[in-house]
C-alpha cells in the first residue's frame, strides 16, 4: 500500500511539472493548431527570463508574446513565419537554436570538432602502443628453439658468454 | 621534444577556461542586443496620452534626431530615470517622445503632472503591441532615432549620468555628426 501511494505521488508530481507555469486559456479550432501553439510556445525563449521558455514564464512580456503567437497560429501562419516575426523583433536570442551564420559556426561545430580531435588523439595513442607491443611480442616456435639450444650449449660448456664457443662462433 | 606534446591538452584546457571565464564578465545577460538597430521605426497608429482623440503615427516621430522612451507608472526605475531624461532634453534640446507602455492613461497623466513631463508628447500603447514591434520586453527602455526615423541605438534599463557619458552621448554625437557641448550632468562629464 505504501509503495502504491509513493508511486501515485510521484506520478502526480511529474504530471504537474510538465504543465506550464502560466495559466492562460486559449481555444483552438483544431488539434493541429493546438499542437502548433504548444510546440512554438515551448521552443521560444522568454526575452526577460533568460532560461525559461514562453510556456513556462510568468513574465508579462511572455504572456504578451504567447497571445501574439496564438493570434498568428489562428491566422494560419507557419512555424517559420512566426519564428521569423519574433526573431525580427527580439533577435536570435528568442530562438533556443541560434541560426547557422558565419558567426555561429564555431558554436555549432566546435564541440564536434573537439570530439573528433579527441578521438584522433586516442587512436594515435592506441596505435603507438600497439606498435610498441609488437616489439615485445611473444617469440615464435623457431625463435624459442634457437634460444633453448643456445642456453643448453652454454650450460654444457660452462662458459660465461653463452651462445658462442671458444672461437666466438655461435653454436 | 616529444614531451612538449603532453602539454597540449593542458594548453587547450587553459585556453578554453580563459574564454569561458571571460564570458562571466561580458554584458549583463538581461541586456539583449536589439534586433532593430539600423531598422526603421515600425508602422503604428496610437492615441496621444494628453489628447486621446488624436492619433500619433510613425511620421510624427520622424524628421529630427530624437529619443524614444518606454515608460510606465508601474515601473519604479522609470521614476528613478525621470530626472535624468528631463536634464538631457533641457540641456541638449533633443526631443524625447514617450511610449506609455501597458499602463492606465489616467494614472499616467496624473504621474506626469506630479513629477513633471519631459516628453514632447507620449503615446498610449495600452496592450503593448507597439512594444512588441520594437522588441521591448520591459521598462524603461530608450531608443535613439535619427532624422529618417531609423533606430540607431537602444538602451535596456534606465538612462543615467554614467549611461549618458559612456553610451548615449557618443551615440548621439555619431548620429548628429557633431560634438554635444551641453552638459546635462555637471560634474560627471569627461571622456572615459
Amino acid at each position: 500500500m505504501r509503495v502504491r501511494c509513493i508511486v501515485a505521488a510521484l506520478a502526480l508530481a511529474l504530471a504537474a511539472a510538465s504543465a506550464g507555469a502560466a495559466i492562460d486559456v486559449y481555444e483552438f479550432e483544431s488539434a493541429e493548431e493546438q499542437r502548433q501553439f504548444k510546440r512554438l510556445v515551448e521552443e521560444l525563449r522568454c526575452p526577460k527570463c533568460l532560461n525559461t521558455n514562453l510556456a513556462g514564464s510568468d513574465a508579462p512580456i511572455a504572456a504578451d508574446l504567447r497571445r501574439q503567437v496564438y493570434r498568428m497560429v489562428r491566422e494560419g501562419r507557419t512555424d517559420a513565419e512566426i519564428r521569423r516575426y519574433l526573431r525580427e523583433r527580439y533577435g536570435d536570442f528568442i530562438l533556443y537554436e541560434p541560426r547557422l551564420t558565419p558567426a555561429t559556426t564555431l558554436l555549432w561545430f566546435g564541440p564536434l570538432v573537439l570530439l573528433a580531435i579527441g578521438a584522433g588523439v586516442i587512436v594515435a595513442i592506441l596505435r603507438r602502443r600497439r606498435r610498441a607491443e609488437g616489439e615485445t611480442a611473444p617469440l615464435s616456435a623457431d625463435e624459442q628453439a634457437r634460444i633453448a639450444a643456445a642456453l643448453a650449449a652454454a650450460e654444457r660448456d660452462g662458459e660465461p658468454d653463452a651462445g658462442a664457443d671458444r672461437d666466438g662462433r655461435a653454436s | 621534444m616529444r614531451r612538449a606534446w603532453l602539454f597540449v591538452p593542458l594548453a587547450v584546457f587553459v585556453a578554453l577556461a580563459a574564454l569561458l571565464l571571460r564570458g562571466f564578465y561580458l554584458d549583463d545577460p538581461h541586456d539583449l542586443p536589439s534586433a532593430l538597430i539600423g531598422e526603421p521605426l515600425p508602422r503604428f497608429e496610437l492615441p496621444r496620452l494628453h489628447a486621446p482623440e488624436t492619433r500619433v503615427t510613425t511620421a510624427d516621430l520622424e524628421g529630427r534626431v530624437a529619443l524614444l522612451n518606454v515608460w510606465a507608472t508601474w515601473c519604479p526605475t522609470c521614476r528613478a530615470e525621470h530626472d535624468a531624461l528631463a536634464r538631457i532634453t533641457e540641456a541638449t534640446g533633443i526631443p524625447i517622445y514617450g511610449i506609455n507602455y501597458k499602463d492606465d492613461p489616467a494614472e499616467a497623466r496624473r504621474w506626469l503632472e506630479r513629477y513633471g513631463d519631459p516628453y514632447a508628447f507620449s503615446i498610449v500603447d495600452r496592450d503593448g503591441s507597439l512594444g512588441i514591434d520594437l522588441g521591448v520586453y520591459g521598462a524603461p527602455e530608450t531608443f535613439l532615432l535619427d532624422a529618417a526615423g531609423v533606430i540607431r541605438y537602444k538602451r535596456v534599463g534606465d538612462v543615467n549620468a554614467r549611461i549618458w557619458r559612456d553610451e548615449l552621448k557618443p551615440a548621439l554625437e555619431a548620429v548628429l555628426g557633431r560634438r554635444i557641448e551641453a552638459a546635462p550632468f555637471p560634474g560627471v562629464e569627461g571622456r572615459s
